[in-house]
């Protein structure tokens, strides 16, 4: 059993019981000493019994299965179906698990964009995202200038984004603070109707479920 | 006496710095907003973040506030809001 | 009296909106976390993880990016917790360090 870069994971391989390469990861560049703690404490907590190093591989695959597609499929079923929109206002996580889908431990609330309300999310004092449904969260999100001037200036950040927000709409910040996380209900764009639950799912962006972009080409 | 806060309410986030792990963000010390949403209880992270229980739990409110209140050289619109969860602990209601 | 991670409204450049590939070992110290709190372990909380980033300090946000500054947090956690030691800690780190130079 081998992986692209050529490394060998194998079991067979008894001196070498940890499921990263024995062989630095190459596509990691230098090395450095933060990489080396990372590295050293999964040796350590494997060596101890606190995890195995299947649930090591596994749980990599899980954090690489999610993407912004599964999210992006709850929007689209919410622009079909009003009722199941209603559920997933009501409860993101419930919702999900009707398509089959595994949001995570974390509740997840779901806000509605109209045309007199556009809402956007950010995590002023860390970087809390809806990460279980719709995968990591992009370096801006997380970045210093994002966190400090989303919540002050979001007109001008949303400008960076290439969106516009109308005068007379309402823009709304939301700062997550608790143990909550939120995910967007972008407007369905004009144009869409007639395109079947694939096709609008495939019009979801991440961003869109962030509030810095909305869906307006079809 | 205190009554339970509802949605409606306008509240004063209290003005107080301390350090250690806080959620309730500096923006918000001290400014005033509506109340517009109750969500669950939850254990408070002032004390989970030192392995603590952090029990009792305590309501968590969305607390909107008008985004000219917030910044004095707000650019936006004077429609524009920003909604903060705030635990109870950090609420102070205005009685009329 | 603000606290460096409480940034919310400080003056701060555009926002980079370039899109980045997530490091390998960043996914690491992501699973680690996830697996170290989830509820068959229960050993750390996101809360401690997060108070421990907030108490590196604002030269942590200068010099240290998002999975340097997690990881920081939770081997000092896990230290103080007792998980583990400083001992087998810098002797490992200097095992993966020698292991790396002899690949080079």
């Amino acid at each position: 059993m081998s992986d692209p870069h050529g490394h060998d994971h194998s079991h067979a391989d008894d001196d070498w019981p940890y499921p990263h390469p024995k062989q630095p990861d190459l596509e990691d560049g230098e090395l450095t000493e933060h990489m080396v703690m990372a590295e050293a404490v999964e040796q350590l907590l494997i060596d101890k019994g606190i995890f195995s190093a299947d649930e090591m591989r596994r749980m990599l695959e899980q954090i690489d299965a999610k993407s912004p597609a599964e999210g992006a499929r709850m929007v689209a079923r919410a622009w079909l179906d009003p009722d199941f929109k209603a559920r997933l206002l009501e409860d993101v996580n419930a919702a999900a698990k009707e398509l089959n889908i595994d949001a995570g431990p974390i509740p997840i609330l779901a806000i509605e964009n109209t045309h007199a309300l556009h809402n956007a999310i950010v995590c002023t004092l860390c970087s809390c995202y809806p990460k279980f449904l719709i995968g990591l969260p992009p370096d801006w999100y997380k970045s210093r200038n994002y966190r400090s001037r989303m919540i002050s200036e979001p007109r001008a950040v949303l400008a960076e984004f290439g969106t516009m927000i109308a005068d007379d709409v309402e823009v709304r910040v939301h700062d997550s603070t608790a143990d909550l996380r939120y995910m967007i209900l972008p407007m369905r764009p004009q144009g869409a109707e007639g395109l079947d639950e694939e096709a609008l799912a495939a019009l979801v962006t991440r961003d869109s479920m962030i509030g810095v972009t909305v869906i307006d080409k079809v | 006496m205190s009554r339970p806060i509802t949605i409606g309410d306008t509240v004063r986030i209290r003005q107080a710095f301390p350090p250690g792990h806080v959620r309730t963000p500096y923006f918000i010390r001290g400014k005033t907003g509506e109340v517009i949403r109750l969500l669950s209880d939850y254990a408070n992270p002032e004390e989970l973040a030192y392995g603590r229980d952090g029990k009792p739990a305590l309501p968590v409110y969305w607390v909107k506030f008008q985004q000219s209140d917030l910044w004095s050289d707000y650019a936006g619109q004077e429609q524009d809001t920003a909604v903060v969860e705030v635990m109870e602990n950090w609420l102070e209601t205005m009685d009329e | 009296m603000r606290r460096h991670h409480d940034m919310g409204g400080q003056a701060a450049g555009p926002v980079d909106t370039a899109e980045r590939d997530y490091a390998p070992w960043g996914k690491r110290v992501d699973a680690i976390v996830r697996l170290m709190s989830d509820k068959k372990r229960r050993l750390i909380r996101v809360d401690e993880l997060r108070r421990g980033i907030e108490d590196l300090g604002p030269a942590a946000y200068e010099e240290y990016n998002y999975y340097e500054r997690w990881i920081a947090s939770t081997t000092n956690i896990l230290i103080e917790k007792g998980i583990l030691g400083i001992d087998e800690l810098g002797r490992r780190m200097e095992d993966v360090r020698a292991r790396w130079e002899a690949s080079k």
